[in-house]
């Protein structure tokens, strides 16, 4: 190959990554405008709704919104929902997951594909329905209703995703272990999960960032002001107001925010970059 | 292990093992299906919110008033306009332009530009609807933007409602497709591209020929995903315009809200759901479709 030939593709080469990372940088410029808005608002002492360099910096923001109504009860309250309803749904996912991965049987098949298209429908179309099925049964306004509520939305997509983290744990290993005598249900325990590890933490984190970030479920079967989760109070307190406090409402955001998006560099981290929720497009 | 000999004992292991499903299918049963159930039925009642010690059947009642009613059909369009742009178009588009981008761009934009995008993925909902709100009021970002490089400015949540919601929607959504192309394009074989060079195909003439081909198969479970995703988008618009003005933002969700809550006719509303619902599983059942193969 002569090297006039290989220095031009070269130069070919490098052209071609300018002119992508020009790309990417403008379409990082229209997606970055909105978050700068956030992060600088609630650091500006006269935020409004324009991106600009913050007049000053100061933590007040965060100080005002420091109270137990604003802050900490929603929080609290999301916590104890999501936290709840991602309990439940990692145990039922992992427990249905078990015979499903393990096991041949004729059902498998139809249950996984019934699973399959119950983790795709709209199931904002149902909250309607919901909210009637809820005040007939008296589990309306409870914090134990939502909680089952979402962990049966999620449950579809969590035990799909389950099933396929365990079906890369090898059979062999649990072999040796039925053979000593242990039951499936102590096999799933000691061997299968621990060595499921970064998949359990797939799903749990998952779950607990789709339920976070909700806003539809508790706005529907939540009416007392004390249970609201962050997603509903957040809209409640700022959004019925005449005279809106942009700084505040820009360090609120923040502090709602940040939690999901931790949870979220740490499994994308654990996968690698190649995390395309792959257990659920490519099946 | 002398149990053997007794012909039925599958039946009693297979039930054994299939237990550690119960729990999932009781929540399952009682909070999706029953629902669902229930959901069949009071579309075909009068049920009311207020007012109503019981309801009556009213069979195709609900449906009929549906078809002929102005806000009814109203709210199909515009989920319509804000599925094909947001979703089809935008996502979709956006989503595979980022994706073939990084793979020829150098590492530390292609971070930054993930992990932007990424964020906005995964912000809360009401937080995105927030943000996007700033960003297209009459005093936001966009038309500061727009003043500077003196091009006319205007109340974008107020003359274009629904192009400001597809946007937010295009934002908060991109990245998905983002990562399913990534995906996608990653398992390429290398030398089928090469090739294609070396025969002197152009860029374009290579996605076209090439890559769009050799990754049908995402573009359609992507395709699938974003539209099921932008069907029961509630949240980002009702905090960006609660559907207004009037109703030049409501989407089909937000029309079912109003009609069950405002006007207080559950079974309406609800007849609106059962609509969505099988648009839905209309969309849930090419999906399986496309990835039969692989259960």
């Amino acid at each position: 190959m002569a090297p006039a030939f290989s220095s031009r593709s070269r130069n070919r080469r490098r052209t071609r990554r300018l002119a992508a990372d020009m790309g990417l940088l403008v379409c990082a410029a229209a997606f970055v405008l909105p978050l700068a808005w956030v992060v600088l608002s609630a650091l500006d002492p006269r935020a409004d709704l324009r991106v600009k360099a913050p007049d000053g910096l100061t933590l007040d923001n965060f100080d005002a919104i420091w109270t137990s109504e604003i802050t900490f009860t929603p929080l609290l309250n999301s916590l104890i929902l999501c936290g709840g309803a991602t309990g439940l749904t990692v145990v039922c996912a992992a427990l249905a997951a078990y015979p499903l991965s393990r096991f041949r049987s004729r059902l498998n098949r139809p249950f996984l594909l019934t699973i399959l298209f119950a983790t795709s429908l709209p199931i904002t179309a149902i909250m309607v329905p919901v909210y009637a099925l809820f005040v007939r049964v008296d589990l309306i306004d409870t914090l134990q209703g939502t909680i089952l509520f979402f962990t049966a939305s999620q449950l579809p997509f969590a035990i799909w995703l389950m099933k396929n983290f365990m079906d890369g744990v090898p059979k062999e290993l649990e072999e040796a272990a039925w053979t000593d005598g242990a039951s499936p249900m102590q096999s799933l325990v000691r061997i299968v999960l621990p060595l499921m590890g970064p998949g359990v933490s797939v799903v749990t984190v998952f779950c607990f960032v789709m339920m976070w970030g909700n806003f539809f479920v508790p706005f529907m079967l939540l009416l007392t002001p004390d249970q609201m989760p962050a997603s509903v109070s957040i809209n409640e307190f700022f959004g019925n107001r005449g005279m809106v406090a942009y700084g505040q409402l820009a360090a609120f955001s923040v502090v709602y925010s940040t939690p999901v998006i931790l949870l979220y560099v740490l499994i994308a981290r654990r996968l690698g970059g190649g995390f395309a929720l792959g257990g659920a497009v490519k099946g | 292990m002398n149990s053997r000999a007794v012909p039925p004992p599958n039946l009693r292991r297979s039930f054994v093992r299939a237990l550690p499903v119960s729990p999932a299918l009781v929540v399952l049963l009682l909070f999706l299906a029953g629902p669902i159930v229930y959901c069949v039925w009071i579309a075909f009642t009068d049920l009311r919110l207020t007012g109503q010690a019981e309801s009556s059947f009213v069979g195709l009642e609900n449906f009929r008033t549906a078809f002929g009613d102005e806000e009814f059909l109203n709210a199909v369009w515009l989920t319509l306009v804000f599925t094909v742009l947001s979703s089809l178009i935008g996502q979709n588009t956006l989503g595979l332009a980022l994706a073939a981008l990084m793979r020829r761009a150098s590492k530390p934009v292609r971070t930054l530009t993930g992990g932007i995008v990424i964020t906005a993925w995964v912000l809360p909902e009401v937080v995105a609807g927030f943000l996007l709100y700033a960003f297209f009021r009459r005093e936001g970002t966009l038309n500061a933007i727009l003043d500077w490089l003196h091009l006319p400015s205007q109340n974008w949540l107020f003359t274009l409602p629904i192009l400001a919601v597809s946007f937010a929607n295009v934002w908060r959504g991109t990245a998905f497709s983002m990562l399913v192309y990534s995906a996608a394009l990653a398992e390429i074989p290398q030398e089928i591209t090469e090739a294609a060079e070396v025969d002197g195909a152009g860029g374009w003439r290579r996605m076209w020929h090439i890559t769009l081909p050799m990754i049908r198969r995402s573009i359609g479970t992507n395709l699938m995903l974003n539209t099921l995703q932008t069907l029961s988008v509630f949240g980002l618009i009702w905090v960006m315009t609660r559907g207004g003005p009037g109703d030049k933002s409501q989407t089909l969700p937000l029309f079912m809200y109003e009609q069950a809550f405002q006007n207080s006719l559950i079974g309406y509303g609800t007849a609106v759901a059962l609509l969505l619902l099988l648009v839905g599983s209309l969309f849930s059942l090419v999906y399986i479709r496309l990835l039969r193969t692989e259960v």
